[in-house]
């Protein structure tokens, strides 16, 4: 098993990614720089972190798309390879069009850290088995309102793509309550705004991150 | 532009007395030059110079067992153990904040995360300590959330979390707010760079974002009194960039650890001037720099602009010879423009040379060499170690009590009106609208988060490659807290200063932490009005009587003088604050000890003395009165000392379910606030509640609610017996309310939800 965790410059939560896949889940991981072409050999698992790549002055992730190892993410992710999103890294996957949508400035205009609560609507490689439960995790964004035309609205949800909804309370504004989606050929991508990997220990609080981690590690052995 | 003539009357226009530039004729044997006038300005100026606070702040102590650097550098470094450090230092933004809330926090951030990764340290923590005017005065709102929301831009961009801090409103900040920002890093012991250009003839290498005119003259702004002028003081202001500095944290950490540096320092105050000067300084070296290679955003730039100018992330380091290519190889990588500008020198003068008119941005030709001409020639002790120093006069007395009375009798006092009144005051309730705004989890550090204790908890993971790429690092706990009550200053400067460290320090015992080293921002009116500087003598006694009892030492700091603000009435100082950043060591993850009560049938106690119940500048008297007055509570620092051991000790024993001190709002509020965090509320007894106010809302110091199994009390009784801390048992932990015998009551509910809205009535 082999993970990497792309450092776009101003990534900021790419040690968090680092640390849960790497000290936590126990997966071979390295960091890859954004401007690298490629990937390393037998890569399962790529991670976009959290962060402000580029600083995110313009529409947050615009300008990360255009780096060198984004065109490597995306022949890897149309391989069926495994492409996980988080928070700065859902909102370039958006930008890079490997995930439909956008994500908008929370509706009460601040930058928001909490944790909040999301349900699990459709299972996947990130959520095998996890089908209705309810994941306390935290969120740390001002760009987290998922946004989308009725038409893509309307196919996620049939062809249920949402991965995780708020429950109990949606913090930023996001349509139809929808904090991460999957995308890909075989829904190997995943884009979600919490932070899956800053709640996998006792000790922050919150380890139900984790059973993301054990899912997408079963997933890898299962190819 | 055209230079001005140097004259004693231009140097008064440009903060220098007619002593000081008679005294700087003196230095060169000549009259200075305009640039060089400049250059003395800021130099000589209270912000870089401390010429009025030297003086006394001799008198603190700042050694110990665990210190690895004192004052005098960026930042102080205390051992954390196994090799390793902590770095931190806590430094004031508060007059660029006033005159341009969003940009003054945030490079407040930049500036003091600069100071400590310049240490060669990866910043992991920030705490923002604030002091807003009074919460109705029409301007506090706005302040405070461009504040926050600075804080936050910067912060967060930068990946640092931001975990504790506290804020208190009084009408004394009305025309000076305080913005005192620290951060805090870790670095491995023997890895520790310090701002020093050593080595005749070493490259003195420019790395970060360009030049430009923002700031120019900000450490003069920032050492004189605010009037009616100081919107027009705007273009002083710096404009921060977190992206940039992100670049220059991680490219910096890259440098470090290819051991390329001699030194190497950030340009904050002062810019390229005042940082190139101390490292020279400091190694007893000179420096020749050569303006004309200078990377700059905009056309023009006079050398008196590129030398004083305060441009943000930017930062000098000093190669070993021969290593400059590999420094600005890194560079490229994080695409930060980065060149050689001068050379360390055996001269022990600082000489700055330019192309008079060149501008490279113009499409100029590169200049001659022989074009070239010296601008500034200044030998470098007159800049530093000679620089003028003051011992002012002080006043007798800081301030007489009687001056302020305080009849408690005539105050209407309700015991149950009166805490739901202070729980929803906006010094006392939720700052949650606050630290929501910040990233206070990045770095998956943080263990105990605002709100949850008397002082955050996070987990550092010390890391040989400083970059995230050591497998399973080493990890340490550390505690953090700030704290200063400036209305106690106000009434009794040194007890107040006193209570300020030991609150701090308590704060840390409350988590199970043992404090190892103390920064701090004296925050304080005009040095040249006797009564303030009486006040700021009384306080560093008082701030050293309490490091004494409590054997801690004050690693690094910041003196921020001239908070007034000249009004129709006369000038107007902030209440004396002498803010304190707090540092603690927990030996082990179990003894991490939080606020909120945890299972009802728990015994509840108040651990330490039992005193009089001071009113004097309590919260219970302002939340009545809007004043500050009153005989403020003393404080018995060897009581101080043997509690906080004791209940260091007890929480590493296990022994102890919570801990929560008593301070704004006294024991009333402390217990609202265990219940509340806790979600459980207690029954107890409090003797003479039916008095006056002084049991529910007294504010005398050195007390800590605690609560813990009852099976643990002999324990606990003979533990502290041992120690010689009182303890008083005053009830148990119950479901759903606070209720005191024979007393009201109060649901958990209407508690919270007071506590929950205090921020609302200031930003709305």
């Amino acid at each position: 098993m082999k993970a990497v965790v792309v450092q776009f410059p101003g990534s900021n939560a790419d040690w968090d990614a680092m640390r849960a896949l790497r000290d936590v889940a126990m997966i071979a991981t390295e960091f890859v720089f954004h401007k690298a072409s490629s990937l390393p050999s037998g890569t399962d698992l790529v991670v976009l972190p959290g962060g402000f790549s580029f600083g995110d002055y313009l529409r947050c992730g615009a300008i990360a798309r255009f780096s060198p190892i984004i065109a490597a993410v995306r022949q890897h992710a149309e391989r069926g390879g495994f492409v996980l999103g988080i928070c700065n890294g859902f909102q370039i996957l958006t930008e890079a069009n490997m995930l439909p949508g956008a994500l908008t400035r929370n509706t009460h205009l601040r930058f928001e850290c909490r944790d909040i609560h999301v349900r699990v609507d459709a299972e996947g490689p990130f959520t095998a088995g996890l089908a209705a439960s309810v994941l306390r995790l935290p969120i740390a964004h001002a760009e987290g309102r998922y946004h989308a035309d009725e038409e893509t609205l309307a196919m996620l949800e049939r062809e249920r793509r949402v991965a995780f909804r708020y429950v109990r309370d949606n913090p930023n504004g996001s349509l139809n309550d929808i904090a991460g989606i999957y995308g890909g050929p075989r829904r190997n991508v995943l884009g979600l705004m919490p932070h899956p990997e800053r709640a996998c220990e006792p000790a922050l609080g919150s380890a139900d991150g984790r059973q993301l981690l054990s899912s997408i590690t079963k997933s890898i052995l299962a190819r | 532009m055209t230079e001005p003539t140097v004259d004693a009357a231009l140097a008064l226009e440009y903060g220098l007395s007619e002593e000081e530039f008679v005294r700087a004729c003196e230095a060169l044997g000549r009259t200075p030059n305009f640039t060089e006038l400049g250059v003395f300005s800021v130099m000589w100026s209270e912000h870089c110079s401390y010429k009025s606070s030297r003086v006394h702040l001799s008198r603190l102590p700042t050694t110990g067992a665990r210190v690895i650097q004192g004052p005098g550098e960026n930042a102080g470094v205390v051992d954390i153990g196994d090799g390793w450090t902590a770095v931190f230092k806590m430094e004031s933004h508060n007059h660029p904040s006033f005159i341009e809330p969003f940009q003054g926090a945030a490079t407040g951030v930049g500036g003091i995360l600069r100071d400590v990764f310049t240490m060669g340290a990866r910043p992991v923590a920030l705490m923002d300590s604030l002091r807003m005017g009074a919460p109705d005065h029409p301007k506090t709102r706005g302040l405070l959330t461009g504040v926050v929301a600075g804080i936050s831009a910067y912060g967060n961009a930068m990946g640092v979390p931001t975990v504790a801090g506290d804020l208190q409103f009084d009408s004394a900040y009305n025309g000076n707010i305080l913005v005192n920002a620290f951060a805090l890093g870790i670095a491995k012991k023997d890895k520790l760079f310090f701002g020093r250009a050593s080595g005749i003839g070493n490259p003195i290498l420019y790395v970060g974002a360009r030049t430009g005119r923002d700031g120019i003259h900000g450490a003069t702004m920032a050492s004189a009194e605010f009037d009616d002028e100081s919107d027009a003081k705007r273009p002083t202001v710096q404009v921060g960039d977190p992206f940039m500095q992100k670049l220059l944290l991680e490219a910096c950490l890259e440098i470090f650890a290819a051991d390329v540096l001699e030194g190497v320092q950030d340009m904050g105050a002062a810019g390229l001037t005042s940082s190139t000067v101390e490292m020279a300084g400091r190694a007893g070296t000179g420096v020749e720099l050569d303006l004309d290679c200078i990377p700059r955003r905009a056309k023009k730039l006079a050398p008196y602009e590129i030398l004083l100018s305060e441009s943000q992330e930017r930062m000098v380091m000093v190669a070993r010879a021969g290593m400059e290519e590999r420094v600005l190889e890194i560079c490229r990588k994080w695409d930060l423009d980065a060149c050689v500008i001068g050379r360390v020198t055996d001269t022990g003068r600082w000489v700055i040379k330019a192309t008079p008119g060149y501008d490279p941005l113009s499409g100029d030709p590169a200049p001659h060499e022989s074009a070239k001409q010296v601008f500034v020639d200044i030998p470098v002790s007159v800049l530093t170690d000679d620089a003028p120093k003051y011992n002012r006069p002080i006043a007798d007395e800081p301030r007489a009590l009687s001056k302020y009375p305080l009849d408690i009798a005539s105050i209407a006092y309700d015991p149950r009106a009166d805490l739901l009144e202070i729980l929803a005051s906006p010094n006392v309730g939720s700052r949650a609208w606050i630290w929501r705004q910040y990233d206070h989890i990045v770095r998956v550090g943080t263990a105990v988060r605002p709100g949850a204790a008397d002082a955050a908890v996070i987990r550092v993971f010390c890391d040989d490659s400083m970059n995230g790429t050591t497998p399973s690092p080493r990890e340490k706990w550390l505690a953090l807290k700030s704290d200063c009550n400036a209305r106690f200053c106000e009434l009794d400067p040194r007890a107040g200063a006193a209570m300020a460290v030991a609150e701090s320090c308590r704060n840390l015992a409350c988590v199970g932490a043992e404090a190892i080293g103390l920064t701090d921002c004296l925050n304080f009116g005009s040095p040249k009005r006797p009564e303030i500087m009486a006040q700021f003598a009384a306080a560093i006694d008082g701030m050293r009587d309490a490091c004494e009892a409590l054997g801690v030492a004050i690693v690094s700091g910041n003196v921020s003088l001239y908070n007034e603000t000249e009004t129709p009435e006369g000038s107007r100082a902030i209440l004396p604050t002498p803010m304190i950043g707090a540092v603690g060591l927990i030996e082990k993850p179990a003894d991490v000890l939080t606020m909120g009560f945890k299972r009802v049938g728990d015994l509840v106690a108040i651990l330490g003395p039992h005193g009089p119940g001071a009113m004097g500048g309590s919260e219970w008297v302002w939340t009545k009165t809007r004043e500050v007055k009153g005989t403020p509570p003393s404080i018995d620092l060897q009581a101080e000392a043997r509690l906080q051991r004791a209940l260091i000790s007890l929480a590493r024993r296990g022994l102890l379910a919570s801990a929560h001190d008593c301070s704004e709002g006294g024991l009333a509020v402390a217990l609202a606030e265990c219940s509340i965090a806790g979600g459980l509320g207690a029954l107890v007894r409090i003797e003479e509640i039916t008095a006056g106010p002084q049991a529910m809302f007294g504010e005398d110091p050195t007390r800590v609610i605690v609560s813990f199994l009852p099976s643990q009390l002999q324990l606990i009784e003979r533990a502290l017996a041992d120690a010689k801390v009182p303890m008083r048992l005053i009830g148990s932990v119950v479901s759903e309310s606070l209720a005191i015998e024979g007393g009201p009551t109060w649901t958990i509910h209407e508690m919270a939800s007071a506590h929950a809205r205090a921020l609302e009535a200031v930003v709305g």
